[in-house]
């Protein structure tokens, strides 16, 4: 750089020269930047490593919060649709049904209360650093993948205990965490975006959690659905996701099929929509947040 | 021109005051708001608002039209007073937030370090932090481990790198994370006032750390209140005031232009829109004055002459007991004193709503000859809460007239130190002798 300067000086002519960066008034929809997300993926890891080195500072039971949510969410429900609404699951032990689909739900449903409240939680950082906005809820995202393998630990050993003996269909898990992933950053971009101008969103997501726990096959199978609305029922990205690792841990018969088609078009439009939709609201972050 | 390192063109920035707070609010205007609510909704949401601006919110320019060049390896600062769009500008030409008109080239790599320890975190230890605040003002991580020691050393926390920065005292921790960023070296620094904390010794090692950064031929853009600071570091000074530029040239010309600057706007400052008046909902600012002994407004004051602080205000929800303050600053940013409200009439009583005026007088024969800024505050101690803080509301300026005895004595040249009491003085002769000598023979001297 300085180099060629020097060397426009020497040439002694007013040789323009090519700024490195201009900043210009953006409007309308962006291209996605996902070159500078690239550039700063150290700071993604450390946004990442922030969050979960905080999260469980100063709790009593550190870690095994999140195994212990799903596990009493299981219990809770072995108890009352289980024995009490005697549910149906696809002919697998209750207890190890339910908390097969919880172990994703979590992740997806911690995934999104996270992700949301990112940028309000950052928001000294926004105002006061550049970088791509997109890595903070990516980072508050992928930081639930801790969680998760805790509560996937958990969740193996009671397929053992069960004595469920999983079958090749198992190698098929790190699909679905991914379409989890991909739901719930979706739907993470759009409410993160949507907090900062309205704060609403804060008070919608425990209750949009809440409703769509219900609207997933969790408690009960999607089989209790003939075919052609069971397809449907995919629009749900989640349905998808659980009845997934059902399948590939448990071989339970709803084998994925065009409602899993439909479940991964869907999150993928809505990670795509979201991901476009931030960049739109990024512009007045800083000034909002 | 071929070294550039910073072209700013007709910058402008505009930002929305939010809507003025419902003084009288009415059931119809409650349901049509309720109704309009889900619409105004939907329409924030599938257009930016701050281009369809709805109707009820005002809109101003923090930065308006301000253009300059900046050449490689020069260090520019950047004065005004507050609310001048200082602090805007910077947050431009760093990407946090975008012009809404015009553009900046930037010609090299840009470093902004718009505060101390941005995403520092209380629960992680301090390597943890640096590496996490690197990262943040993006250093590469093999750049950091190479200057790692140094940081630590420099920011003098060696013994407790590895312990949570919550258990640090503010020293260290402001130590420790002005140390990260001094080590920061892009081609463009951009620094925001962060030399405004921590101690005196501290702001002089963060000073002789600039003055390094200045001298390795970065180019360097700093914001300071510091008036010392900014003629030390910059040859060249832009002077920014209500958004555009009011001057640009040599840093102690447009230092000593900002601190006289006497355009009838230091002695008097009113707030004609109530919505951008400082304040709450509860009370809001309406005038700050300095006014002399004879109750004419003056930014000029005799250095043995009372001088008042007037603050106007109104009081929009009646019930509260409010505490009017003022504080004083030197254009050293030296905190000098705080005044608070100590009319007993209405130290205990809730005031009714309207407006009020409370008039607090430094006494004369206190302060030092110089420009002074005054900072004004109003608080209610139920809830404790600060309702509004204008800092540098106001200036005025203390003369030594030279007329008749002040505290300066027989003194003619400068007297140093923030304040200048009058002191009283008294000399007794304990003996008087003919001839001074160390001995003081007793026979000489008369008893």
């Amino acid at each position: 750089m300085e180099q060629i300067a020097k060397l426009d000086t020497i040439a002694g002519q007013a040789v323009e020269q090519v700024p490195l960066l201009v900043l210009r008034p953006r409007k309308g929809w962006q291209q996605l930047g996902l070159n500078d997300l690239w550039q700063s993926r150290e700071l993604l890891y450390f946004l990442c490593w922030r969050d979960i080195k905080v999260r469980y500072k100063q709790t009593a039971l550190g870690v095994a919060w999140a195994i212990l949510q799903p596990l009493m969410t299981m219990v809770l429900f072995s108890l009352f649709f289980g024995r009490l609404a005697k549910m149906p699951s696809d002919g697998v032990p209750y207890p190890l049904f339910v908390f097969t689909a919880l172990v994703p739900w979590m992740f997806f449903a911690n995934g999104i209360t996270q992700s949301s409240g990112s940028l309000v939680e950052n928001a000294s950082l926004l105002k006061k650093v550049y970088f791509p906005r997109l890595a903070v809820p990516i980072a508050s995202i992928i930081a639930g993948v801790v969680d998760f393998c805790c509560s996937f630990v958990v969740l193996m050993a009671m397929v053992l205990y069960y004595g469920v003996v999983p079958s090749l269909a198992m190698l098929a898990l790190p699909l679905f965490l991914a379409l989890a992933c991909i739901s719930s950053l979706g739907v993470g971009l759009w409410l993160s975006a949507l907090n900062v101008q309205f704060r609403d969103v804060r008070y919608v997501i425990p209750f949009l959690t809440q409703l769509w726990l219900f609207a997933t096959p969790i408690a009960y199978p999607s089989s209790l659905l003939s075919e052609p609305l069971r397809t449907f029922y995919g629009l749900n990205p989640m349905v998808g996701v659980v009845e997934g690792f059902r399948w590939a841990l448990l071989g339970t018969e709803t084998s994925p099929g065009p409602m899993l088609l439909v479940s991964a078009s869907v999150s993928v439009v809505v990670l795509i929509t979201g991901a476009f939709y931030f960049r739109r609201m990024e512009v007045t972050f800083s000034d909002r947040v | 021109m071929a070294d550039l390192a910073v072209r700013v063109e007709h910058l402008w920035k505009q930002y929305q005051v939010g809507r003025q707070p419902e003084r009288y609010s009415t059931l119809r205007d409650t349901i049509t708001n309720t109704c309009r609510a889900p619409i105004d909704f939907l329409r924030g949401v599938l257009r930016d608002r701050s281009n369809s601006g709805p109707a009820g919110n005002d809109h101003f320019w923090a930065v308006k039209d301000v253009s300059f060049d900046i050449r490689r390896g020069e260090v520019v600062g950047i004065i005004g007073r507050n609310g001048a769009g200082k602090s805007t500008l910077l947050k431009m030409l760093s990407r946090i937030t975008e012009p809404s008109l015009g553009q900046v080239s930037l010609y090299g790599r840009v470093g902004a370090l718009l505060e101390v320890g941005t995403g520092f975190h209380p629960e992680l230890s301090g390597r943890e932090n640096i590496q996490l605040n690197a990262a943040i003002l993006g250093m590469k991580r093999e750049e950091l481990s190479a200057k790692f020691d140094e940081i630590v050393a420099f920011a003098e926390v060696e013994k407790f790198i590895d312990t949570a920065v919550k258990h640090y005292s503010s020293g260290m921790y402001l130590r420790l994370a002005f140390s990260v960023a001094a080590h920061l070296e892009p081609e463009i620094l951009i620094v925001d006032e962060v030399l405004a904390v921590g101690d005196a010794a501290f702001q002089k090692k963060c000073l002789g750390k600039m003055e390094g950064v200045a001298k390795e031929g970065r180019t360097v853009l700093f914001v300071s209140h510091n008036m010392q600071a900014v003629t030390r570091l910059c040859e060249r000074v832009i002077l920014l005031d209500n958004g555009g530029v009011a001057g640009d040239g040599p840093a102690s010309q447009m230092v000593t232009r900002y601190l006289s600057s006497s355009e009838g706007s230091t002695k008097l400052r009113e707030w004609d829109d109530p919505v951008r008046a400082p304040g709450s909902d509860v009370v809001r600012l309406r005038a700050v004055r300095t006014r002399a002994e004879d109750g004419f407004p003056t930014d000029l004051v005799d250095i043995r002459k009372p001088i008042g602080v007037e603050i106007e205000y109104d009081v929009l929800k009646p019930g509260h007991i409010f505490h009017p303050c003022f504080s004083v600053h030197n254009s050293e940013g030296v905190h000098l004193f705080s005044a608070q409200d100590t009319d007993r009439t209405w130290m205990r009583r809730p005031r009714p709503a309207g407006r009020y005026i409370s008039t607090g007088w430094i006494p004369g024969d206190l302060l030092n000859e110089g420009a002074l800024f005054v900072g004004v505050a109003i608080w209610t101690l139920a809830p404790d809460h600060c309702h509004l803080y204008e800092r540098d509301a106001v200036a005025f300026n203390v003369v030594d007239s030279y007329e008749e005895e002040s505290s300066r004595g027989g003194w003619l040249g400068t007297v140093p130190g923030v304040i200048r009491p009058f002191c009283k003085w008294e000399t007794q002769v304990e003996r008087e002798c003919a001839v001074a000598s160390q001995g003081l023979p007793q026979e000489q001297c008369k008893k």
